[in-house]
C-alpha cells in the first residue's frame, strides 16, 4: 500500500528559499550560483576556504559564531569566524613552514575537534589537496588510502597514531610530516612527528591565499568499488558553488540557522555538509564529538536550539528504537527543517518524523562521486515517504534502460542512452554531467572513470524509478557494493584482509538486511583442507579482521560455508550468495539488491 | 548482582563483538568504543548481548551511564538481580 503523501502548509513560519520548484529550475543557472560566490581578491579564482572563512571575517559577520565544538565529555567551545580564519591562517603557514605545499595531498584522521575543522580549511587556503579518513577505519584502509594518495602530511591525534598508522609508517614513503593536534608524549621521537601547537606558535605570517584555479583539486575522498582498491574520487575548488547552493536549496540555509550535520567528516556528507555548505552559507554550525547517543542528541537538538537539522537514517532508525517519549520529552520547537542521507529512508522513518519530531524527514540522494546534494525532498514541495524526491534545480535526471543482453549494463545506442520514461520500469539512476562539484576523476584511474559515463550520462551505480510527479524510487545497487549505516563498503576490500589468514581458503562478503543500519557486513568463509571450524575460528577471524579494518569495514559476523557459489571462471558470485541467504529465487537475480 | 559476575558478563559478550582486544589492557574508566573500537552498531549489539545475558533491559536513556566497562559494570550491579 502506498503511504500517502505529506503536503505542506501553505504559509510556513520561514519561508523556503526555494518556494516553487518548477519555477525554480526554469531560472537556476550555475552561472548565476557562481555570482553569488565572491572569488579571490582581485579576480584570483576561487578557493573553498575563502568562500567559507575569509570572506565572512573580513566583513560585519567577523563575530558571529562559526563552530560551536561540544565535547565528549561535555563542554563546548566556539569559534567564531574570525577566528577561524585566524586559526585556518596559522595552520595554512605552518603547513608550509614545513615545506608542505600545492599540490601534496594532506590527510586527516582526526575526532570531530576543531581542529579537523581548522586543519582542512587551512590546507585548502595552502592549495593542498585535503583527504579525510573516518576515525573508526583500522590501520589497513588508512594505510591503503594514504599510499594510493601519496599523503605527504597527516594530521591525527597521538592515540590514533598510534593504534592506526605507526603500525604501517614503514609502509608510507610519501608521509614526511605528522601533526599530532595534542602531541606531547611519546609518539614525538618518531621520524618527522610534530606537536602541531609548537608548529602554529612559531608559523610565520599568512600572506594570504595565492591565486587558485577553480579547477585545482581540494578534496579527495576515497569511496568502495565492487572490485580492486579504493577509488580516489578528486573534487575541485569549484564545488563550493555547489555546496553554495545545494545548501540554501536542498538544506534551507537561512543566515540565522543553527545547522547541524550529524555525519563525520571522514565521509563525504560530513565534509561537504559538516563543514564547507554551512560555513559557506554564513551560518552556525554545531560539532559534535561524541558518539551517538540518543538522550545526548535530543539534548544537543534542545539546548543549542537547532533548527535545521542532516542527519542519516541509521540514527533515524535509532531514535524510533529509543521511543517517541524521548523525544517529547524535550522541547524541539526551534527544528524547522530535517533532512537524511546516506541509505533510503523507509517510510517509516519519514513519518515518524512527523509523529515524534512535529516534521517530517525529508530524505534525500548523492554520492561521494557527485560532491553534492543532487536530488531532494525540499522544504516547499510535499513529501512521498520513501521516495528521495525531484532532482534540484541545475540537475538533470534520468532512468538509463537496463540492456537484457548485457547484464542489465545500461542502454546505448548510437551512442545515446536509451532512457525510461515508463514509470513502472526500473533503471540506471543517471545524470547529466556538467554540475561544478561533479568529480573530475579517480586518482591514478582514469579508465575506471570513463567508465561511470555512458551515452552522454554519469551512471550512479544505483537502480532507481521515476514516477509520473517526477519522483525517483531507490529500488537498489547495480554491483555488490555494501550500504552498511551510511557507509559504502566495497566487499573485495573485506574479502581481501580475510584471505591474509592462514587458515581461509576463500571468501565472499555481502551485505545482510538490517532494521537499523540497512545492511550489516557479513562474510561467507571456506576453510583451508584440514582446517576445523569452531566458536574459537571465528572469533578469531572476526577480530582478524577488524584489527585490520577496523570496525566501519570489517564483518559483523562470519559463516563457515564450504560451498561457496562460483561463475565457471571459479569467481565468488555475490549475488548468488546473497539471493540464497535470504531465499530469493536463484534465477532472478536483477532485483537481489532492492532494500528492505 | 556481584561486580565480578557483572564484569564476567560484559567482558564475555565484548569478546564476540572485538575479539582482538584483550580486556585485560584496557582502562576501565576510559569509553568502551575507544577502549573496545566499536562502532555504533557494536555498541548496540553490546548492549543487547548483556541485556540479554543478564535479564535486563537498558533504556536508552541509561546508555550515558554504561559508556565505560566500571560504568556498565556498577549498573548491572544496581539493575540485574
Amino acid at each position: 500500500m502506498p503511504w500517502p503523501t505529506i503536503r505542506k502548509p501553505p504559509h510556513p513560519a520561514v519561508r523556503p528559499n526555494v518556494t516553487d520548484y518548477d519555477e525554480a529550475r526554469r531560472r537556476f543557472t550555475w552561472e548565476a550560483a557562481r555570482a553569488e560566490l565572491d572569488g579571490l581578491p582581485g579576480g584570483a579564482g576561487l578557493n573553498i576556504a575563502h568562500e567559507a572563512v575569509d570572506r565572512w571575517a573580513d566583513g560585519p559577520g567577523a563575530d558571529k559564531v562559526a563552530l560551536r565544538c561540544l565535547g565528549r565529555a561535555g563542554g563546548r567551545h566556539d569559534l567564531s569566524y574570525g577566528e577561524l580564519k585566524e586559526a585556518t591562517d596559522r595552520f595554512a603557514a605552518a603547513l608550509t613552514s614545513l615545506g608542505v605545499r600545492h599540490p601534496d595531498a594532506v590527510f586527516l584522521l582526526l575526532p570531530r575537534r576543531p581542529e579537523l575543522y581548522v586543519a582542512a580549511l587551512g590546507a585548502m587556503k595552502a592549495r593542498c589537496p585535503v583527504s579525510p579518513l573516518f576515525p573508526a577505519f583500522g590501520p589497513e584502509p588508512v594505510r591503503q588510502r594514504m599510499a594510493l594518495g601519496a599523503g605527504r602530511a597527516l594530521v591525527t591525534t597521538e592515540a590514533l597514531y598510534r593504534r592506526k598508522v605507526a603500525p604501517v609508517r614503514d609502509q608510507l614513503p610519501d608521509l614526511a610530516h605528522v601533526l599530532l593536534v595534542d602531541g606531547s608524549g611519546a609518539a614525538l621521537s618518531d621520524d618527522g612527528v610534530h606537536a602541531l601547537d609548537d608548529l602554529l606558535a612559531s608559523a610565520p605570517a599568512w600572506p594570504g591565499i595565492a591565486p587558485t584555479d577553480p579547477e585545482d583539486v581540494a578534496l579527495l575522498h576515497f569511496t568502495s568499488g565492487t572490485t580492486g582498491t579504493p577509488k580516489g574520487a578528486l573534487h575541485v575548488h569549484e564545488a563550493v558553488v555547489a555546496h553554495h547552493s545545494t545548501g540554501r536549496i536542498a538544506l534551507d540555509l537561512h543566515p540565522d540557522d543553527v545547522y547541524w550535520c550529524t555525519a563525520d567528516p571522514g565521509w563525504v556528507t560530513g565534509m561537504s555538509y559538516g563543514v564547507i555548505a554551512p560555513l559557506v552559507n554564513g551560518v552556525t554550525s554545531i560539532v559534535d564529538e561524541g558518539e551517538f547517543d540518543a538522550d545526548r542528541w535530543y539534548r544537543t537538538l534542545e539546548d543549542e536550539g537547532v533548527t535545521v537539522w542532516y542527519t542519516a537514517p541509521t540514527a533515524i532508525r535509532m531514535l524510533m528504537r529509543a521511543g517517541g517519549e524521548m523525544a517529547a520529552a524535550h522541547d524541539l520547537s526551534r527544528l524547522r527543517f530535517v533532512a537524511s542521507v546516506g541509505e533510503p529512508l523507509n517510510p517509516e522513518a519519514v513519518v515518524w518524523g512527523q509523529e515524534a519530531l512535529g516534521l517530517p524527514i525529508h530524505d534525500n540522494w548523492w554520492q561521494t562521486e557527485t560532491g553534492g546534494i543532487m536530488i531532494a525532498n525540499l522544504a516547499c514541495a510535499d513529501v512521498k515517504p520513501g521516495s528521495m524526491g525531484r532532482p534540484l534545480p541545475g540537475i538533470e535526471a534520468a532512468i538509463v534502460a537496463r540492456d537484457p543482453d548485457d547484464d542489465g549494463a545500461p542502454l546505448v545506442r548510437d551512442g545515446q542512452a536509451v532512457l525510461v520514461d515508463d514509470p513502472s520500469v526500473e533503471g540506471h539512476l543517471a545524470l547529466r554531467p556538467g554540475w561544478p562539484s561533479m568529480f573530475r576523476g579517480y586518482l591514478h584511474e582514469p579508465e575506471r572513470y570513463q567508465r561511470c559515463f555512458a551515452g552522454g550520462w554519469y551512471v550512479s551505480g544505483d537502480l532507481a524509478r521515476r514516477d509520473a510527479d517526477g519522483y525517483l524510487w531507490f529500488v537498489g545497487r547495480a554491483d555488490d557494493v555494501i550500504k552498511s549505516a551510511g557507509h559504502l563498503i566495497g566487499p573485495f576490500e573485506v574479502e581481501s584482509a580475510l584471505m591474509e589468514h592462514p587458515l581461509v581458503a576463500e571468501v565472499g562478503v555481502i551485505g545482510m538486511p538490517d532494521p537499523v543500519a540497512g545492511e550489516v557486513v557479513k562474510a561467507f568463509v571456506a576453510l583451508t583442507p584440514g582446517a576445523e571450524p569452531s566458536e574459537e575460528l571465528n572469533r578469531e577471524l572476526i577480530g582478524f579482521a577488524r584489527a585490520r579494518l577496523g570496525p566501519a569495514v570489517a564483518p559483523k559476523s562470519i559463516q563457515f560455508d564450504d560451498d561457496l557459489p562460483h561463475t565457471r571462471s571459479g569467481k565468488i558470485m555475490r549475488r548468488l550468495l546473497k539471493a540464497r541467504e535470504l531465499g530469493l529465487p536463484l534465477g532472478d537475480t536483477s532485483t537481489l539488491e532492492a532494500a528492505p | 548482582m556481584e561486580r565480578d559476575r557483572a564484569t564476567d558478563i560484559i567482558v564475555s559478550v565484548l569478546s564476540g563483538i572485538a575479539p582482538e582486544i584483550d580486556p585485560g589492557t584496557v582502562d576501565p574508566s576510559g569509553e568502551l568504543q575507544f577502549e573496545f573500537d566499536l562502532d555504533s552498531m557494536d555498541f548496540l549489539n553490546l548492549v543487547e548481548g548483556v541485556g540479554k545475558a543478564a535479564g535486563i533491559e537498558v533504556p536508552e536513556r541509561d546508555y550515558a551511564a554504561i559508556a565505560t566497562l566500571d560504568g556498565f559494570a556498577q549498573y548491572l550491579v544496581a539493575h540485574a538481580g
